[in-house]
């Protein structure tokens, strides 16, 4: 199963758009998170929008692969869970977000190759190929469940030195 | 000491969580933007707050009145946040009541400091980076949320 997540923040139609698209060729099962403020309906994918907690946790886990806008929510979740993850980041011309940090974000997390980045319907078309012969993986060894120590530290002195 | 540590949705929230060792011995208050988080740390105090953005001044506003009346309550004595908005305004109302005030960007900012983590810099008793190359002499850089 495919899991298709935007956040909570606003919506986002292009990237739904784009995989409609490609399941409209390639078959595919895909649960998908969109905003209420989202006009995008589709027949090829079983659509919801606010998940609550426990619910979007269950759809994480069950997921093979995990498509998503370039939110770190959804980027920790893949890196804590080992999911392969496309990410495909908002553009602030486009009004998806209001700054252009997710192209940021994305090209950071890709060049260390926690993620995968698309940036177009092909490039997401390909990825979801690459996924479907098994060459997209998660990370080999997934992070833990808290910050490194050294900031927990940090944090810790500063909290005590009040 | 008590601790407010508080957060928008999404990435935010998920890092403000990750920090939670830093918490451990103090009393902990949890604010965030969605009711249906509560659930995600059943054993802290928690309120939910409207969301609000520099796009929605009406939702910043509402923000504001209900940050005040919970520093008021609660009279914490640090106040952490992870961001964005609603976390600048607990800084902000957290310095007029005395508070310890910590920002710690959000690792999504890979490329400069969020405005509101700059906002931040010029106030708050500390403000934390999550990439080295962002450290400058009042932004610290002691490791990431993601380890």
């Amino acid at each position: 199963m495919i899991f298709l997540t935007i956040g909570t923040q606003e919506p986002f139609d292009r990237l739904f758009q784009a995989l409609e698209q490609i399941a409209q060729r390639i078959n595919l099962d895909i649960v998908a998170q969109n905003s209420p403020n989202s006009a995008f309906t589709s027949n090829l994918m079983e659509m919801n929008s606010f998940m609550a907690p426990e619910e979007f946790e269950r759809s994480f886990d069950l997921a093979d692969l995990v498509i998503a806008h370039a939110g770190m929510g959804t980027i920790i979740s893949g890196l804590v869970k080992g999911k392969p993850l496309i990410v495909f980041p908002r553009h602030k011309s486009l009004g998806e977000h209001r700054s252009d940090h997710q192209q940021a974000t994305a090209k950071y997390f890709g060049e260390i190759g926690y993620i995968n980045v698309a940036n177009s319907v092909d490039e997401l078309e390909e990825l979801i190929k690459r996924f479907i012969s098994g060459e997209l993986l998660g990370i080999s060894k997934p992070i833990g469940n808290y910050a490194s120590d050294s900031l927990i530290k940090a944090l810790k002195n500063e909290i005590l030195s009040k | 000491m008590k601790v407010i540590a508080i957060s928008s949705i999404g990435g935010h929230w998920i890092q403000l969580l990750r920090l939670r060792p830093a918490f451990a011995g103090h009393e902990l208050v949890f604010v965030s933007t969605n009711e249906s988080f509560r659930s995600m740390v059943p054993n802290s105090k928690f309120y939910a707050i409207s969301d609000g953005n520099r796009s929605d001044i009406k939702g910043l506003l509402s923000c504001v009145t209900q940050i005040f009346t919970i520093i008021r309550i609660e009279s914490p004595d640090v106040i952490v946040t992870t961001g964005a908005a609603p976390g600048l305004i607990a800084l902000i109302i957290g310095m007029l009541f005395g508070c310890k005030t910590i920002w710690i960007d959000s690792i999504a900012n890979c490329e400069k400091l969020s405005l509101s983590g700059k906002i931040a810099s010029k106030f708050a008793n500390r403000v934390f980076t999550q990439w080295e190359h962002l450290k400058t002499d009042n932004v610290s850089f002691k490791g990431n949320v993601l380890k």
